[in-house]
């Protein structure tokens, strides 16, 4: 296996862009990233796209825009790890030398799917027939944790509060307005627990990444070039042989304990993450499913602090997160991806975590009856 | 116990492995598969026993209908449009006395009312000529 490096990335802003569909997103996020890797376009031997609605040759539909064409590219879906479910794409046909340079592309443009509200989901889906929507499931995640845990609503708003605050400093968010534990607790309630502020918005946006070959790197690099030290993909198990869905940590923990092992770290080596809280009881679930804290301590780290930029502690989120960053689904984790580039170059601007050399990047996708989860994929990234 | 003429929510999807699981709501029985395997039960109805036998050799049994409220959620906002005035609905995990879980709806209650622990029992909503859905009511 060899080892693969990211050389550039690029990004839109995160909002509603009716007018922009998904194809006029990805051309400006992959050519962002083509640019900020200061490579010839016509290089990119392979390209992924990562989409969940936006329908079919998406890729293609982006890519022509730019004059990539005739390359293989390949449209990838899985829930809402779409995004990095298309970089590990990229990665492993790097890794195991099929191509030396791939473009892996994330896109979506849900205001043009949907008005607003949860995603739709399958309508034959035992569950959805008994009006579970994704805010729900993640409500009964909450109640049940929070009932176990000892957890409080304030503890739930205080993860709203650290990410509009990290994306009060980053340009590119839906939100970057400062809020308060009041305003998060006083927003219409969407499924108890969670009110309006605790849930991600919904939101179009495109992302990319330029990965190459260890051989072609120092030939290529224009940018400190960041290293993928582990990229894991795995797809849910049954939540329990009897059970329908609920709790998505074992996909997490399973999938993150195969990308620390492959980079050799472990969660105590990690500066910066960018985790999947598309619901704000979700951040707590993931610090203990990445290793950031014991089962059942996800609210102390809230507590503590700790995970704020620069805070003595791993800093997660500091582009604010699927809750205020935003989470157009196929761009997710590809944006999360380039945040970690960034803050790994030292390019992260106000919210830059100090002495930030290694992060980590966990998506998760979906539910299905009986499984914890569709897909989750984290990677490590190190300078 | 739905009066609506027309069901716009979505249905279940039918088919011959599930068949009896559904046959059973309609007959307001709940029928569950088990594996002769391990004896286990499991959910939700499907051609294979998703335990460590992997085995298709299940049989169909009677369950008690009664079980405990795992985990819920309030929903003050419908996944659709088709549940335009429905909310506030409980959806929950029930965790039933057969031992699996199964996600469904507690009514003939105040949603504030609901609790982790509760102790329900299923009551059947006819929602068309063809389809009843099993939903759970506070145990008497």
């Amino acid at each position: 296996m060899r080892d693969v490096y990211i050389l550039g990335v690029g990004t839109t802003p995160c909002g509603r862009f009716p007018d922009k569909g998904a194809h006029i997103l990805g051309r400006e996020a992959a050519w962002a990233a083509i640019k900020d890797a200061g490579i010839h376009p016509r290089k990119i031997e392979i390209a992924f796209c990562g989409h969940v609605y936006q329908g079919m040759g998406v890729g293609q539909r982006t890519l022509k825009e730019i004059g990539l064409v005739g390359q293989p590219t390949i449209n990838v879906e899985g829930a809402c790890g779409s995004g990095t479910l298309s970089f590990w794409e990229a990665w492993r046909t790097i890794a195991y030398g099929q191509y030396d340079i791939a473009l892996a592309l994330g896109v979506e443009n849900l205001s043009r799917v949907l008005s607003g509200g949860p995603l739709p989901l399958e309508e034959d889906d035992i569950e959805v027939a008994l009006g579970m929507g994704m805010p729900g499931l993640y409500a009964m995640r909450a109640k049940r944790y929070m009932m176990e845990y000892d957890v409080s609503m304030e503890q739930l708003a205080k993860v709203v509060v650290k990410s509009r605050h990290h994306a009060s400093l980053n340009p590119i968010a839906q939100y970057n307005k400062e809020m308060t534990i009041e305003e998060v607790l006083d927003s219409p309630m969407i499924a108890d627990p969670l009110t309006r502020n605790m849930c991600c918005p919904v939101g179009d946006a495109s992302a990319a990444a330029v990965l190459c070959s260890a051989d072609l790197v120092d030939k290529l690099a224009t940018k400190t070039p960041i290293k993928v030290l582990g990229c894991v993909a795995q797809s849910g198990k049954y939540s329990s042989p009897e059970g329908l869905t609920c709790d998505p940590s074992e996909n997490v923990m399973r999938t993150s304990k195969m990308a620390y092992e492959m980079a050799g770290l472990g969660p105590e080596d990690m500066d910066v993450a960018e985790i999947h809280d598309a619901f704000s009881i979700a951040e707590m679930m993931v610090y203990e499913a990445l290793g950031f804290c014991e089962k059942g301590e996800g609210a102390k780290l809230i507590e503590d602090g700790s995970t704020w930029i620069n805070s003595g502690g791993v800093a997660v989120n500091p582009g604010g997160g699927l809750l205020s960053r935003g989470h157009p689904v196929g761009a997710t984790g590809l944006l999360q991806t380039a945040e970690i580039v960034w803050q790994l170059r030292g390019e992260a601007g106000k919210r830059q975590q100090e002495n930030a050399n290694v992060g980590v990047i966990e998506t998760m996708g979906g539910a299905q009856p009986s499984m914890d989860g569709i897909t989750c994929v984290v990677s490590v990234l190190g300078k | 116990m739905s009066e609506e003429k027309t069901y716009n929510k979505p249905l279940p999807d039918f088919r011959p492995e599930t068949k009896p699981y559904w046959e059973g709501t309609k007959n307001h029985a709940m029928v569950l598969p088990r594996s002769k395997e391990t004896g286990k039960f499991f959910f939700y109805p499907r051609a294979m026993s998703p335990g460590d036998d992997m085995s298709e050799d299940i049989e169909w049994v009677k369950a008690s209908g009664k079980g405990k409220v795992w985990t819920y959620a309030i929903h003050h906002m419908g996944p659709s449009k088709a549940y335009k005035g429905d909310p506030p609905y409980v959806v929950a995990l029930i965790e039933l006395e057969e031992g699996v879980k199964m996600m469904s709806n507690v009514i003939d209650v105040d949603v504030n009312d609901v609790h982790v622990g509760m102790e329900v029992e299923v009551v059947y909503d006819d929602v068309t000529d063809e389809v009843t859905l099993p939903k759970f009511k506070p145990a008497q």
